[in-house]
């Protein structure tokens, strides 16, 4: 039972918090809250890929992509008409269903993409793997830009919004525990090798190829995620969204938290998707002053915020304890 | 010599025009603690490369067992019970101790990917298991209370060390040490040979070991094979290959004719 009171809470709270946040907050940081956490997602996926196994991939933003549109139609074509026979059922909680339904979708086919790109990875490493996931990600954007289909370069309108607060940290909160429960277990450890000493690691019988494999998918699963969340919050899909600059962004978020830290890779989606909104009160000078501050957080911690340690509360209480003996001492 | 573990039959490497190891035929019984010596550049860890799998050979067989393993790829061999180092020391940077040597009891997991993220009861019983093993081999190496910090913060010495506790943590029936002695002063390379000794008779090893200075393998090894050039030149006791001439030759260079 005691295993179960976790997600419990975790769910309880976010049901709470679902329904009180937008009811207090203006919408305007209602939409930062949630960017926030797709960001979250799409940063602690992509650290599965560069931050836990040492592939460095640059294509992220063509797996939330193919999330974003796979589940965008899955909803208007499936979705959207189940949700609307289904009478006497409750809105949120069928229009919750239909999501599910749709972020799994849009994730798997994204996770299969995953895979094709992972296939590469056995035999490319580093620069090379970079510019294949590099290629893959404009292909997948050109694609989207060309059927017409799905809405080319008009874009894809008249998505319903059914990605409400609890959904988008609900995923947040799915990605943080399977990636912490993935750190602390042997096929954690196994990707971790990987990234060390590739060598070393397939001398000791680590299935290299496997976990290489392994890593894209899962990477791609939760992007697909984040992708479909995004597409259901916002309800509108345009190809431009999902340029290689969305990916920098996205890799910009895992080298300032720490290569491999879960915790650095939250706070510093955190962090970056916040400051360019703080900014918007110096006007031109915005991307400036972001830039800038990249530069500087880099030369002055080129391993991340947080290296590949992670945050937890007996660390936090070590250095608050430490700081008070230090102030005892003065 | 007892029943055969390793068998190499006529192995040949060839890099384009380089043949790193040539038509060279080796046999490694059970239980024997075998040297493999010979010159800078005589291809021993070339052939320690081809018997782990990093090379398939150009040539020729390799049997494990009575099972041919050459062409098979390096984390099957390893798992089949060969494990190795390495001559520059490849342990994993940002990994604890602990952590370097619970990599190596990854083949011995019991729980799946799913049982993993979910952390069911049968998964921490599995991690716990592993990292006990894992615990034990740092004891034995008395590296036990140094578990939890960074490996590449060890002296060098210790270093080597952990790098055969974690080679011995997925309980090869064959061990490749690559140079375990290089870069140790007389002093550590005495203990770390003892140390060798004791392991091997603790868990029943078999043992091929590669040494550039003769010196360090005459005192433990029972066979020493000699390498020069890809090709054995010589083969049998300590005392036989310490007064071989062609041992000297390649080693000291022919004798000046008088």
């Amino acid at each position: 039972m005691r295993r179960l009171l976790g997600p419990l809470v975790t769910v309880l709270a976010l049901v709470a918090l679902n329904i009180v946040l937008p009811r207090v907050t203006n919408p305007y940081y209602f939409q930062i809250l949630m960017l926030v956490g797709i960001n979250i997602v799409l940063a602690v996926s992509l650290n599965l890929v560069n931050g836990f196994t040492g592939q460095f991939s640059i294509g992220h933003a063509g797996f939330m992509a193919v999330g974003a549109y796979a589940s965008a139609m899955f909803t208007l074509k499936l979705g959207a008409p189940l949700v609307a026979s289904w009478h006497g059922v409750p809105p949120p909680v069928a229009e919750g269903l239909a999501l599910l339904m749709a972020l799994v979708a849009g994730g798997l086919l994204a996770a299969g993409a995953g895979w094709l790109v992972g296939l590469p990875s056995l035999r490319l490493r580093g620069d090379y793997l970079a510019i294949v996931t590099l290629g893959f990600g404009e292909i997948i954007r050109v694609l989207i830009l060309n059927i017409d289909a799905i809405g080319a370069a008009r874009g894809l309108p008249g998505i319903p919004q059914y990605a409400t607060f609890f959904w988008v940290y609900g995923a947040v909160a799915a990605v943080i525990v399977l990636a912490r429960h993935l750190a602390t277990s042997t096929h954690g450890r196994a990707l971790f090798a990987i990234r060390d000493d590739e060598v070393a690691a397939e001398s000791l019988g680590v299935d290299t190829t496997r976990y290489k494999v392994l890593a894209f998918v899962l990477g791609a699963f939760f992007a697909g995620v984040a992708g479909g969340l995004f597409a259901h919050f916002l309800s509108y899909l345009n190809p431009s969204s999902f340029t290689f600059i969305k990916s920098i962004e996205v890799i910009a978020m895992v080298v300032l938290g720490g290569m491999g830290s879960i915790s650095g890779s939250v706070i510093a989606a955190i962090v970056l998707t916040l400051l360019p909104e703080m900014l918007r009160s110096v006007k031109e000078l915005r991307m400036v002053i972001y830039s800038l501050m990249l530069i500087v957080l880099m030369i002055t911690r080129p391993q991340g915020l947080l290296g590949t340690r992670e945050l937890s509360w007996s660390g936090l209480t070590r250095l608050f304890r430490r700081g008070a003996a230090a102030k005892g001492a003065a | 010599m007892s029943q055969a573990l390793l068998q190499l039959e006529h192995v040949t490497m060839q890099f384009g025009g380089l043949k790193a190891v040539a038509d060279l035929d080796l046999t490694v019984g059970q239980g024997e603690l075998v040297g493999l010596i010979g010159p800078n550049g005589a291809g021993k860890t070339t052939v320690f490369n081809v018997v782990t799998g990093v090379y398939a050979p150009t040539h020729g067989r390799i049997l494990f067992e009575g099972q041919v393993i050459s062409g098979q790829k390096p984390n099957r061999i390893a798992c089949g019970g060969i494990t190795r180092t390495f001559q520059n020391i490849r342990l994993f940077s940002r990994l604890s101790c602990l952590d370097n040597v619970c990599v190596a009891t990854h083949p011995h997991r019991k729980v799946g990917l799913a049982s993993a993220i979910l952390r069911t009861p049968s998964f921490e019983r599995d991690e716990a298991a592993l990292k006990g093993q894992a615990m034990e081999m740092l004891e034995v190496f008395g590296l036990a209370e140094l578990a939890a910090e960074p490996a590449t913060s060890l002296p060098y010495g210790m270093q080597r060390r952990l790098e055969i506790a974690r080679a011995l943590a997925g309980k090869p029936r064959l061990l490749l040490l690559d140079e375990p002695a290089a870069g140790l002063n007389p002093q550590e390379s005495d203990e770390l040979m003892h140390l060798i000794q004791d392991v091997r008779r603790r868990f029943s090893l078999t043992i091929l070991l590669i040494e550039h200075d003769m010196k360090v393998v005459m005192g433990i090894c029972e066979r020493i094979a000699v390498l020069d050039y890809g090709e054995k030149i010589a083969e049998g006791e300590p005392a036989a290959i310490r007064s071989d001439p062609k041992v000297i030759e390649a080693y000291l260079g022919e004798e000046a004719p008088a």
